[in-house]
């Protein structure tokens, strides 16, 4: 189930300082690039969207989700992926039982989870892993791996918090393309944030601050 | 959020289940002691030997707090970050599990005029061919009581120690001020000194009242004529007499006053510390020359008081399957299973029980931590200064000052002698120590594990389920063992809410100990700490057989 991503005049504030101030709609299959500099609130605008927010924090307007008003939801409600920095495996699960974690209970027996979890490891080049130790992968086996456990939750949107930039530079070119062709494939409304330009370059939507002023590159 | 039920009010139920039977405790002690014009407090006046018994009380409860304070931080400030020190954190949980009624009798076994030091001295170099008419073990100074609290309160203050260090930031701290020319020793003491021990200080004050309070040790290696406060109050509590009764709250009371007062005459020692330390700050205090002596010192209190309790229990063992075994012999003519097997039965009947407690009042400290724990992260509660009071309350307020009153309620309650009703009592020692063992692990645990299982569409109940669970089993295993040791070791608790009916290793052990029978002293004091132990191990191998294949869960990781 895909649709657009609505941000309706979403503003965080922190004390009197005003963090975040977006209006805009993202369609599916759009990425949106969030830039700034460190501590200007780009992960305050994915947690708002995610619904893990500090209490510190106060929100104003709405988040729309595929129609769904998601703003007061549980963040596991929400069906928002998200991709961090590190690739946050679980250490103490195989490979195959991180990807299985990410599985709708709606998907029954063993057979048909199992079938789930190998197609999506073949789609990551990573046919036989299932079995694997996470910690015994590479740096870019990793990342994809992430990305295939943030798709197998069925998400109706990404949110992607500087998820390249671990990753050295050739590896990042690759990921990031993989990345990005997923999110067109399977039509997710998706925001990014960087400080890389390349990295918005290659997302190739509108790039803006936490405060909604348009970046040029 | 969706799960606001029941969580929400697990810390307040959890500090309840604390405050609520200490108070109830308390209360229930006052009343006695006040009614009938007070009688109990006169014959607590009129009793020769009061004076002298609050005076041992004092002294040695002091002493042994100061001894154990100075050593450990004497072994933290000339060993950080060397060798020695990471041998004696692997010692240290080990010792820390042995129950204090068990490390009394070892030491006793060790010092007493036929003991083990006294063996290996003799003939050769004592001329004794009999054992000496010394009175070592009980003696009126309460010097043997004081070395047997220093060897159990140094591990535990060690142990805090180790949790509070990350928070001094030792190396960066002493690194600073050795550069500007300080020795190791004055660099501690000016720049981590004053933050370590504010984070020291409830345990500290636990130790004190612990010290100034213990029965079981009083009763093995304390004096006699007359004994500690403490341990005269359960004397007169075992009185068929009601005036003993009276007498014993009366004297229940008069213990919680002392405690108070010393914790206070501490705490003003705790400011004129404070103050001599700024001026030898401000004085550029350098004392290059104590350090070899204090590392001297910290190697030589460190290894003594780890040896007083390996040989002791070691001298345990051996007592436990000795045959023949004559006065100067160091070691036994011939060894025997005879004691073992004789008290077999008795043995697995006792430790059976005393197991079953100890599972029922982990278990369910386990479970209510848990919850807190849990509660306080899906809630964002921040942990107030007050709730840390509380959760050290029932180890400041002196056992003998809360445990009668509790027996009486639940004499006329009628669950008395019930071994549930004993566990439930544990409960009230148990939950403490593992919460202080857990929470710092707990609240270490890397919040986006729980986004990035959120954000999969898990909900918080699979999240601490299938996610943190598992990823902090070894300190959840533990929080248990810890719990388990510090219920094993529970004397008077045991012996009161159960009525001398309840039967526990730990209650065997010190009834026997007046007797003269060492080999099956023996065999009860090492049963008592193989039970502790075992749970340690557990604790050690669960995880590394389970995530043997993970390399993210190794013990650096
Ligand atoms: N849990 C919190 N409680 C209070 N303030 C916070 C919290 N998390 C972040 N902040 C503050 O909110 C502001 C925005 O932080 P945010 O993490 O969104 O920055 P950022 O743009 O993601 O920075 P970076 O590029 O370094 O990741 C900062 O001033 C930060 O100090
Ligand atoms: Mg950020």
């Amino acid at each position: 189930m895909t649709g657009v991503l609505e941000l309706q005049d979403l503003q965080i504030t922190q004390g009197q300082t005003r963090v975040v101030a977006l209006d805009l709609t993202i369609a599916p299959g759009e990425v949106l690039t969030i830039m700034g500099p460190s501590g200007s609130g780009k992960s305050t605008a994915l947690a708002a969207i995610m619904g893990t927010l500090a209490p510190a924090f106060r929100t104003t307007g709405r988040v729309i989700l595929a129609g769904r008003d998601i703003t007061t939801l549980p963040p596991h409600l929400r069906r928002v992926g998200l991709l961090f920095q590190d690739d946050v495996l679980f250490p103490h699960l195989s490979v195959g039982a991180n990807l299985a974690f990410a599985l709708p209970p709606s998907v029954k027996g063993r057979i048909a989870r199992r079938a789930l979890v190998d197609a999506a490891l073949d789609q990551a080049d990573l046919s036989g892993f299932a079995a694997r130790d996470p910690a015994t992968l590479s740096g870019g086996q990793r990342a994809r791996v992430a990305l295939m456990r943030t798709l197998l939750a069925q998400p109706c949107a990404l949110l992607l918090d500087e998820p390249f930039s671990r990753l050295d530079a050739g590896l990042r070119a690759q990921i990031r393309s993989f990345v990005l062709s997923r999110i067109r494939k399977e039509g997710l409304p998706a925001v990014l944030v960087t400080h890389d330009p390349e990295d918005a370059q290659a997302a190739g939507g509108r790039v803006v601050t936490p405060l909604g002023i348009p970046v040029k590159l | 959020m969706i799960t606001g039920g029941p969580l929400r009010w697990a810390p307040r139920l959890t500090l309840a289940l604390l405050v609520v039977p200490v108070a109830a405790g308390l209360l229930g002690t006052l009343i006695p002691a006040f009614s009938n014009d007070a009688k109990g407090f006169r014959a607590l006046l009129d009793w020769p030997g009061l004076s002298p018994a609050v005076w041992l009380s004092l002294t040695t409860g002091v002493a042994a707090t100061a001894l154990s304070l100075a050593a450990t931080l004497l072994l933290v400030a000339s060993l950080w970050g060397t060798r020695v020190f990471a041998l004696i954190q692997h010692l240290l949980a080990p010792l820390l599990s042995v129950p204090h009624a068990a490390a009394a009798l070892g030491l006793a076994f060790l010092i007493a005029p036929s003991g083990w030091i006294a063996r290996l001295l003799s003939p050769w170099a004592t001329g004794w061919t009999q054992p000496p008419d010394l009175l070592i073990l009980n003696d009126p100074y309460g010097v043997s009581l004081t070395l047997g609290l220093v060897t159990k309160e140094v591990p535990f203050l060690f142990l805090m120690t180790l949790a509070a260090l990350p928070q001094a930031d030792v190396a960066r701290r002493i690194n600073v001020a050795q550069s500007l020319g300080a020795g190791r020793i004055a660099a501690f003491v000016i720049s981590v000194l004053p933050s370590l021990y504010s984070q020291l200080r409830l345990p500290v004050y636990a130790v004190l009242a612990y010290s100034m309070t213990a029965v079981e040790m009083a009763m093995i290696l304390g004096p006699t004529r007359p004994a500690t406060l403490s341990a005269q109050v359960v004397i007169w509590m075992a009185d068929p007499m009601l005036t003993g009764r009276a007498t014993a709250a009366a004297g229940a009371v008069l213990q919680l006053a002392v405690v108070i007062a010393a914790l206070l005459a501490w705490v003003l020692a705790e400011r004129i510390a404070a103050l001599v330390l700024i001026r030898l700050a401000e004085g550029g205090l350098r004392a290059h020359a104590l350090d070899a002596v204090a590392r001297g010192l910290a190697v030589l209190t460190g290894t003594a008081t780890a040896a007083a309790l390996i040989l002791g229990l070691a001298g345990l063992a051996v007592w436990s399957v000795a045959g023949l075994w004559q006065f100067p012999d160091a070691l036994p003519a011939s060894l025997s299973l005879k004691t073992w097997m004789r008290a077999a039965p008795d043995l697995a009947s006792t430790g059976g029980l005393t197991l079953l407690i100890a599972a029922a009042a982990t278990a369910l400290s386990l479970a209510l931590v848990l919850a807190c724990l849990e509660a306080e992260h899906r809630y964002a509660l921040s942990p107030q200064t007050g709730a840390l009071w509380v959760l050290y309350l029932p180890l400041l307020v002196p056992q003998v000052a809360f445990l009668p009153g509790l027996q009486i309620a639940a004499l006329r309650s009628g669950v008395e002698g019930h071994w549930l009703a004993v566990a439930a009592a544990h409960l009230v020692f148990v939950l403490p120590y593992v919460f202080l063992s857990l929470a710092p692990a707990w609240r270490a645990w890397d919040p986006r594990v729980s986004v990035a299982g959120l954000s999969l569409g898990a909900t918080p109940a699979r999240v601490f389920w299938r996610l943190r669970l598992p990823m902090l089993l070894r300190p959840v295993l533990t929080a248990a063992a810890v719990g388990l040791a510090v219920s094993v070791g529970q004397y008077l608790p045991t012996l009161l809410i159960g009525g001398g009916r309840v039967e526990t290793l730990t209650t065997e052990a010190v009834a026997l100990s007046s007797g003269g029978n060492r080999r099956l002293i023996g065999t009860y004091a090492l049963l008592q700490m193989v039970l502790p132990a075992l749970g340690f191990a557990l604790a050690l191998l669960v995880p590394a057989m389970l995530f043997r294949n993970r390399r993210g869960m190794a013990v650096s990781a």
